[in-house]
């Protein structure tokens, strides 16, 4: 897998709510430069809406990264998100429907999980979290 | 901070969401449509989503949050207008909306709310029957 | 990058001094092995741009750099693809390539420069690459021809009808796989936007066998369909399918099913306020 295309990776700060909905719309420009289905770009426009959220929350804030990515001859959207926050503690836990940390359903997680091909968590109490998302085409 | 404006028809508040809705946003809008139920004392509430191409978790909450409040001053939520694609992500993430009453477009889900007795006041109600 | 600067590089210069007799007897080799498939003018034209194209390729690699091999490999597509579509075998494609090298081999067969040898062998091993390169194309381009149809297939098996005002039927046909059940079910919501029905009927009489995977979007298209205001109705389950419904264990819950197409019409006709009654005086 490289990373391609004519625009290269864009990085955005994730320290206020807009940024959240700047997340959203970097990573559907994204997703229809490399021709996504309608229903692929929303759904991974949607998990990278949750995953900002969280950064947020969360981590106290962040970084997002968003970029083309090339493997043979299918195209994809990588996202990842990095704060500098207190970690999860517990990852099967938070990976299971209906936990939940903060004030939302306990969706975030593993919803946003579902929704996308590639799904990557790498965190550690007092450490941080990264979480690194891909949506190819079909 | 955008406010999503609430128009009053009848006996109907009407929210059509035309903007990438930020949770603030969400939040704000909340509470303008629980003090607009409360002071107009409707007994219908339609939120017209045919603009909205996304609705995450937070959004989504948003919907059944404005159901049980506006059910606790007697008014009913129908959301309208919600697209094949987001529809299918929100079955996907996990997200049923129980309790929440759903119509294909604008036009049905006022039908709805008139189906349940809710009317766009005394007017419509007198010349309906 | 000339050749005469390093004369050391003598295959370079042979392929150079003598490309018009090479192309010729390359041209009459493949024509004999393709067994007049091709005519010589066809390949004329190709197999000298190719050869073009090959030399300034390996002067570079006997001079030991790395030869840029992108026009070669662009040139060879073409033909490769043109090959396809004529019903050209991979074997007959590859042949013309191979058959490059059996030319030079005669061209410097008689001579014994120990240091020649090693260039022909090095110029032999690139032809195999291009050659096995021309496989990897002809097998992709089969590949496109093939998602192509299946494509088609699906637009062709997977109707969605408007079978009364508000209602639309969805006859699926034949075995389901889970990539073929979702083109359906985004068709069919797509389908209840244009239409402007609240009212769906999947009829899965047709259908050979549910998985898990399959029985899973059903059920999704349904919540689907519900969240965007519109109700759904599976009808036509066979016995077996029905077996293994309850046998992997899927909830259907509160989905409503009907024995044949016929009932969940009715069914949706009622819940549109449409009563069909039979005239009287006609029996039938």
């Amino acid at each position: 897998m490289t990373t391609a295309g004519s625009a290269g990776p864009e990085e955005l700060r994730i320290a206020a709510d807009e940024d959240v909905v700047r997340v959203r719309q970097a990573v559907r420009n994204c997703a229809q430069r490399v021709r996504l289905s309608l229903v692929d770009q929303t759904k991974v426009v949607t998990a990278a809406s949750e995953l900002a959220r969280n950064t947020l929350i969360h981590g106290g804030g962040g970084l997002a990264r968003v970029e083309e990515v090339v493997d043979g001859r299918r195209r994809g959207v990588r996202a990842s998100f990095h704060d500098e926050g207190p970690g999860i503690p517990d990852l099967t836990l938070a990976l299971a429907d209906g936990w939940s940390s903060g004030s939302g359903l306990g969706l975030g997680l593993s919803g946003s999980r579902r929704l996308v091909d590639v799904f990557e968590l790498d965190t550690e109490p007092g450490g941080g979290t990264t979480v690194t998302v891909v949506k190819w085409t079909r | 901070m955008e406010r999503v404006p609430i128009l009053k028809i009848g006996g109907i508040l009407l929210v059509s969401i035309q903007v990438d809705l930020h949770d603030q946003s969400v939040l704000a809008l909340q509470e303008d449509l629980a003090e607009k139920i409360s002071a107009t004392g409707a007994h219908g509430v339609v939120i017209d989503i045919s603009a909205v191409d996304i609705v995450d978790s937070f959004i989504g909450r948003m919907f059944a949050t404005i159901a049980s409040l506006s059910r606790l001053f007697d008014a009913d939520t129908v959301v309208v207008g919600m697209r094949p694609a987001v529809a299918i992500t929100l079955v996907e993430l996990g997200l049923t909306l129980d309790g929440v009453r759903t119509a294909l477009d604008l036009e049905r889900g006022m039908e709805i709310l008139r189906g349940l007795g809710v009317g766009t006041g005394a007017t419509f109600d007198a010349r309906d029957a | 990058m000339t050749a005469d600067a390093e004369p050391v590089h003598r295959l370079a210069g042979l392929l150079r001094a003598n490309g018009d007799t090479l192309v010729r007897r390359w041209v009459d080799t493949a024509v004999e092995e393709l067994r007049g498939r091709s005519t010589g003018q066809e390949l004329e034209r190709d197999f000298r741009e190719f050869y073009t194209a090959l030399t300034p390729v390996v002067e570079e690699t006997a001079r030991g750099g790395a030869a840029d091999l992108g026009e070669l490999k662009s040139l060879l597509e073409e033909y490769s693809r043109t090959r396809v579509k004529q019903g050209f075998t991979p074997s007959e494609t590859a042949v013309s390539v191979f058959s490059l090298k059996r030319v030079v081999f005669e061209l410097t067969e008689s001579d014994d420069d120990p240091k020649l040898f090693r260039e022909v062998l090095a110029f032999s091993s690139l032809l195999d690459g291009l050659g096995l390169f021309t496989f990897e194309i002809y097998a992709r381009a089969r590949e496109e021809i093939i998602n192509e149809q299946s494509e088609q297939l699906l637009e062709l098996t997977t109707p969605v009808v408007k079978i009364w005002e508000g209602v639309l039927a969805v006859p699926l046909v034949g075995t389901l796989d889970s990539a073929r059940t979702q083109v359906v079910m985004e068709k069919l919501l797509e389908a209840l936007i244009e239409t402007g029905s609240d009212q769906a009927i999947i009829d899965i009489t047709g259908v050979l066998a549910v998985d898990t995977q399959v029985a899973q979007h059903l059920l999704k298209t349904v919540v689907a369909a519900r969240l965007m205001g519109a109700e759904c109705v599976v009808s036509g389950i066979r016995p077996q399918i029905a077996q293994t419904i309850v046998a992997l264990g899927i909830e259907f819950g509160d989905i409503v099913t009907k024995a044949s197409l016929a009932d969940a019409l009715r069914h949706a006709l009622r819940r549109e306020g449409v009563d069909v009654v039979r005239q009287a005086g006609r029996t039938g």
